[in-house]
């Protein structure tokens, strides 16, 4: 590090890159995990069997799945913008990417420790919309362009009672920054935020109701912002082909494909930086250190990924009516009283 | 070459030519994509100037909220694409003299500041303790000022969207 640093710019903006270069080597590994875990989830609970022939129960599925997709001509239709076509998915993508520079993977690693953590992400997440827009409408097809309106449409309501049920844990915390939020949280199981945080007795048992729901929420607005079933009007098969990405093919596609499991991730990072702990051992000071931090870290969001999946294949598809009267009329108004009652708490 | 100029040239960069597409594309939509970019360098150019709370408070507020808004108008509306832009000249003579004019007080104003050259402070401060403070302390008054005009905004928004409905 200090050899680099002595090269000046050069230098700074190499550790720049390789610093900022790690959640994506993650974000690939972690996307071959999930797009096998994902088919085999759904085969199992639909009672089948799903890939068994390439490798050992198909563990090879995934590369043969990206190599196809590398192989794939990259199609472009006639009546298609070329511009904003082309542009849309790495928009996508970076909207998705920005976002991970805040997440406290572990105690020693963060891409960026500003002081304003999940703040920023919920701003940069945003970017992913616009992108969604601009590939739906220079697809010049109506399924892309219902899809892109509906994704749009669901992501912004959505991010109202996100925001809300983040900020209750950033009543509770006093902190934006995700590291503090997560050291906030030290000492085991009993200190994460879902179970009222690290504070004195009685205060912690009155919390406990109002954390538990705002969780709860949280989840599942997470499932809305990422479109994933029950929210998954924008891609819906059986309605709209499917949806925003419908005319896109090979790497393209790929791309969305691969910010759409990048979000999933993020969603339940920041559920898990700020409700469940964190980097931090539930057995507190048992199995923590920073590798260990790494290892719970990806371990629970994992296994919120696991919950999103397993939803998948349990719930049935919410219509437009339904997806709009959830977020203003019950996940809003819930929020509104845990905020009421989480701040009445924390004063007294 | 600084990291900060290289890293500021590239945010104005940024933000100019996306500008220069919003004002220039004969395409709505181009112009309304172009404004994500300069939102986005913008918010670069305040984050050099320390000022990370504004940087990503316009992120949110304009990328977010106004800039999807404003796509979903565009898009809603029948003709998208050979929109009748009006960009022909008249009024040539009046044009001219207010346009020298600015154009006379920004230079002016260019050359006569001194601009510095390199960031207020080395470090971050953390600045949302602050705002935070000053909102619900000296700045109270406006602030919720502020807050119920937002209110009767979106209640009036409300009355209005309504009011339609009913007239179906």
């Amino acid at each position: 590090m200090e050899a680099l640093e002595n090269l000046g710019v050069w230098g700074s903006i190499l550790i720049a890159v390789v610093w900022s270069a790690l959640p994506i080597v993650f974000i690939l590994l972690y996307a071959l995990v999930t797009l096998y875990a994902e088919m085999k989830i759904a085969a199992h609970i639909q009672d089948r069997l799903a890939y068994m022939r390439t490798g050992w129960h198909g563990t090879l599925q995934p590369f043969a799945d990206i190599l196809k997709l590398l192989q794939k001509e990259d199609t472009i239709s006639s009546a298609a913008d070329r511009k904003l076509f082309r542009l849309a998915p790495y928009v996508v993508f970076m909207g998705t990417y920005g976002a991970f520079s805040a997440i406290p993977f572990s105690s020693i690693y963060i891409g960026s420790n500003i002081d304003l953590g999940v703040f920023f992400i919920v701003a940069v997440s945003s970017l992913v919309v616009v992108g969604i827009l601009m590939g739906g409408w220079a697809s010049n097809n109506k399924w892309s362009i219902f899809g892109a309106m509906r994704s749009a449409a669901q992501m912004v309501s959505y991010e109202i009672p996100t925001a809300l049920a983040i900020l209750i844990a950033v009543m509770i915390t006093g902190s934006l920054n995700l590291q503090d939020v997560t050291k906030f949280q030290e000492g085991g199981i009993h200190n994460w935020v879902v179970f009222g945080g690290p504070l004195p007795l009685t205060q912690k048992l009155l919390l406990i109701p109002f954390t538990l729901v705002t969780f709860i929420i949280l989840f599942i607005a997470s499932l809305a912002e990422v479109n994933r079933t029950p929210f998954d009007l924008p891609e819906a098969e059986s309605e709209l082909v499917q949806g925003f990405n419908t005319e896109y093919s090979g790497m393209r596609f790929a791309m969305f494909y691969l910010a759409e499991y990048a979000n999933m991730f993020l969603v339940s990072a920041v559920t898990v930086a700020l409700f469940l702990g964190g980097w931090t051992s539930p057995f507190g000071s048992f199995l923590s250190g920073p590798v260990w931090g790494l290892f719970w870290f990806i371990g629970k969001c994992l296994l919120l990924v696991f919950l999103q999946i397993w939803i998948r294949w349990t719930l049935p598809r919410l219509r437009v009516d339904q997806l709009m009267y959830t977020s203003w009329k019950v996940l809003t108004p819930f929020l509104f009283v845990c905020i009421f009652g989480v701040g009445l708490i924390l004063v007294l | 070459m600084d990291l900060y100029i290289i890293v500021f040239y590239l945010f104005a960069l940024i933000t100019l030519a996306s500008a220069a597409i919003v004002v220039i594309s004969k395409n709505i939509v181009y112009s309304a994509f172009a404004l994500l970019f300069t939102f986005f360098g913008v918010a670069g150019l305040y984050v050099l100037l320390m000022a990370d709370f504004i940087a990503v408070t316009q992120l949110l507020i304009y990328v977010g909220g106004i800039l999807v808004l404003l796509l979903f108008g565009v898009m809603l509306t029948t003709k998208v694409i050979r929109v009748d832009m009006r960009t022909a000249t008249v009024r040539t003579f009046p044009a001219v003299v207010i346009v020298a004019a600015l154009a006379g007080t920004l230079i002016g104003i260019f050359w006569s500041t001194d601009w510095p050259q390199s960031p207020a402070s080395d470090g971050f401060e953390r600045t949302i303790p602050q705002i935070g403070e000053m909102l619900l302390t000296s700045y109270l008054l406006p602030f919720e000022i502020a807050s119920v005009v937002l209110l009767v905004a979106l209640i009036g928004a409300a009355m209005i969207a309504r009011r339609e409905r009913k007239a179906l």
